[in-house]
């Protein structure tokens, strides 16, 4: 019997990755300038610039910290220890760039020039968001964890569409990182290569739970690869680090080369919220450790050791850091007036009849409480 | 009705350079229902995007889109394919508006098809609409009709409000005299319409199952019953005007729906129309609707859809001979 050949098929065309992913990988260290020779090339003013609002952010958390203490903030995310990173997130932007704050970044919506009681409009529970979002830039703070991200890249990619020059920044945690909008917002923004850069804070916990627990990655920077974008890893206490990494990303973004995701290595010094006992999940060894790492003092020590800070200026950034924590005690300590018939003023554009119904039904009961309470002053005064 | 969405798609992307269309396949495919057929090719790609498979990131950079002026339109392929994107929906689209006191609108049009009857396979049939009706600061809108497919559409797409908008994928193929040239009329969002009026009873639904109740009118009258179908086109806002009067003309109410009744909109909107007309009612309020029960397979779905027969039986169930 005659042997058939053998079916062969044609082979197909040999899989090529799409791009050599050795550029897009970071570095095995987080990114330093202090304490290193490149330290010395950076401009000057900017390195001033960068120490007074770390002192003044400082103060910020701070103040806002005792604020829920007094009962005038419901609740206060503190970013002590990650100023650095959330003070370069907003200075690296152009004035017609996006800002995307997590609830944790009200520092970098201040530094981006937003009105401090504005900002802790949300913390403090008088209304949602305190500002015009297309004021300042910056999008309302986000509490679901990760989800303002694609907004950023929808921003982003709208700008790109119309033909304006805007970059958009957006702020997320590690433990953001976990979330199914942070994938799909990578990947979206990778695809259509919008301006974007996405600065992760990695401050080592996601309320309690450390790193290691939240991903087997090498580092949360290595995602970006996955993506098909840079990840760059920074020292995020690293004032001087932090700008220039996330300069060159903004400007990687601006120039149409797409989105760059950013980690930067920091800590919370504090418990998550102020409602937080972080001493349950760590111990004071590692805090202690961190805080010799603390963005002021190693910056303090660049422009002590380079002679461009001496103890005048020094009090100078905490007389300035004073004033501003003294103006917002003020004003903060003024209860907010609230009509409460807002309620209903901004569900639609227009309210449904439903609603209608539902105000005037609230407007009755806040008639008769003011009745009830002229009449009570009434009978005081007698 | 396929004819007649893809048309306001068009009209709208042709009128107002700000509506962008995006989601899976709305590109060169057409949409996997062919809504979106031919637009790409008129419009580009910046303005009919295939966007990567992923339905939080379809809208939540719709989102964005309409936080920089856009008009995004999303197609949701199939009803139970809209869910990863909820969160979006509740946490974001639906609230941005009211956290923002009034500063940020999102005009974004989130297009659903939904609803049974096509022999679709699980996840592809599932009827949504209690979940969008549950959430306040959306709109939800269902057409039934073609020229409704088109109005409420243009409408939905014009609206400074996020809309959610649910097509009713059994009647795309539903053909009725539209003539694709002439202007069509594009009605403000939140207004029911009377069908076809009657005095026995009033049958008050929506979107799929709209000429069901049609056809159960038409068969009614054989029994001497004259039934008025309100079709309410508008899920939020509730029209309980038009309702209300239709129910104290007739004195009785069936509320008809394929979706599951219990926590459905039915019971909803019975409630409503009792706390309006109790003293004209002759009857209690009934519900004819889809069982409570996941949507069941294709070959079993016409023992879940309400159908002419249930809904005639409930109607006898209104104390008829009271009358």
């Amino acid at each position: 019997m005659e042997q058939r050949e053998a079916y062969q098929p044609t082979p197909p065309p040999a899989w090529k990755p799409r791009t050599d992913p050795a550029p897009l990988l970071p570095d095995a260290e987080p990114h330093r300038v202090l304490g290193t020779e490149a330290a010395g090339k950076v401009d000057q003013g900017l390195l001033l610039r960068l120490y007074e609002e770390l002192v003044r952010g400082r103060r910020y958390n701070a103040q806002a910290t005792a604020l829920t203490k007094q009962g005038r903030l419901a609740v206060y995310p503190s970013s002590t220890g990650q100023e650095a990173a959330e003070v370069a997130a907003a200075l690296v932007l152009q004035e017609q760039d996006w800002l995307f704050p997590s609830y944790r970044d009200t520092l970098a919506a201040v530094a981006r020039g937003l009105d401090p009681v504005q900002a802790l409009t949300l913390l403090r529970g008088d209304w949602h968001t305190g500002y015009d979002p297309r004021e300042h830039r910056v999008a309302p703070l986000s509490t679901p964890l990760a989800t303002q991200l694609p907004h950023a890249v929808g921003l982003a990619h709208a700008a790109r569409l119309k033909g304006d020059d805007v970059v958009a920044l957006a702020m997320v945690g590690d433990g953001g990182t976990s979330e199914g909008d942070f994938h799909e917002a990578l990947n979206f923004a990778a695809v259509w290569k919008a301006p974007v850069v996405f600065l992760v804070q990695n401050n080592g916990f996601a309320i309690s739970v450390p790193l290691a627990k939240q991903t087997a990655a090498p580092s949360l920077a290595h995602k970006a690869v996955g993506y098909g974008m840079p990840g760059r890893l920074v020292d995020g206490n690293d004032a001087a680090a932090m700008h220039e990494v996330l300069s060159k990303a903004v400007q990687h973004a601006r120039a149409g080369s797409g989105p760059v995701l950013v980690e930067a290595v920091t800590y919370r010094l504090e418990a998550h919220t102020n409602a937080d006992d972080a001493t349950r999940y760590r111990g004071d060894a590692e805090v202690e450790a961190w805080r010799a790492h603390d963005p002021i003092k190693l910056l303090e020590r660049e422009l002590t050791e380079r002679g461009l800070l001496d103890e005048d200026r020094i009090q100078r950034a905490h007389d300035a850091a004073e004033e501003m924590a003294a103006d917002l005690r003020a004003r903060m300590n003024q209860d907010p007036v609230l009509d409460p018939m807002d309620l209903f003023t901004h569900v639609y554009a227009e309210q449904t009849t439903q609603l209608r119904e539902q105000a005037a039904l609230l407007r009755a009961e806040l008639d008769a409480e003011n009745a009830e309470h002229a009449e009570n002053d009434a009978e005081a005064e007698q | 009705m396929a004819q007649a969405l893809q048309r306001a798609l068009h009209d709208s992307l042709a009128d107002d350079p700000s509506v962008h269309i995006m989601g899976e396949d709305v590109g060169a495919l057409g949409g996997v229902f062919r809504i979106t057929d031919g637009l790409v090719k008129e419009f580009g790609e910046d303005r009919v995007t295939d966007t990567p498979l992923a339905e939080a990131g379809i809208l939540g950079t719709a989102v964005g889109m309409a936080m920089y002026g856009l008009r995004p339109v999303v197609e949701m392929q199939f009803d139970a394919f809209a869910y990863p994107a909820f969160e979006q929906l509740i946490s974001h689209v639906a609230k941005m508006r009211n956290r923002t006191r009034g500063a940020m609108p999102l005009p974004l049009t989130i297009r659903v098809p939904y609803g049974g009857g096509i022999g679709g396979v699980e996840h592809h049939s599932d009827s949504s609409e209690a979940y969008y009706m549950a959430t306040p600061g959306l709109h939800v809108v269902t057409p039934a009709t073609v020229a409704d497919a088109y109005g409420l559409l243009r409408a939905s797409i014009a609206s400074d409000d996020p809309v959610v908008f649910l097509e009713p994928k059994r009647l795309y193929w539903a053909k009725d005299s539209w003539n694709p040239a002439e202007p069509m009329a594009v009605d403000p969002i939140g207004k029911a319409v009377v069908r076809r009026t009657g005095r026995s009873a009033t049958l008050i639904t929506y979107g799929p199952s709209v000429p069901v109740c049609m056809e159960a009118a038409e068969a009614a009258q054989a029994e001497g019953w004259e039934l008025e179908v309100v079709d309410l086109r508008s899920l939020v806002p509730f029209d309980d005007e038009t309702v209300a009067a239709s129910v104290r003309r007739t004195g009785r109410a069936v509320v008809v729906h394929e979706s599951g009744g219990f926590g459905g909109p039915g019971g909803e909107i019975a409630a409503r129309v009792t706390e309006r007309c109790f003293h004209h009612l002759e009857a209690p309020v009934l519900r004819v609707a889809g069982f409570d029960i996941p949507y069941p397979p294709p070959m079993l779905e016409r023992h879940h859809l309400p159908g002419v027969d249930r809904i005639l039986d409930a109607v006898a169930r209104l104390q008829w001979e009271a009358s």
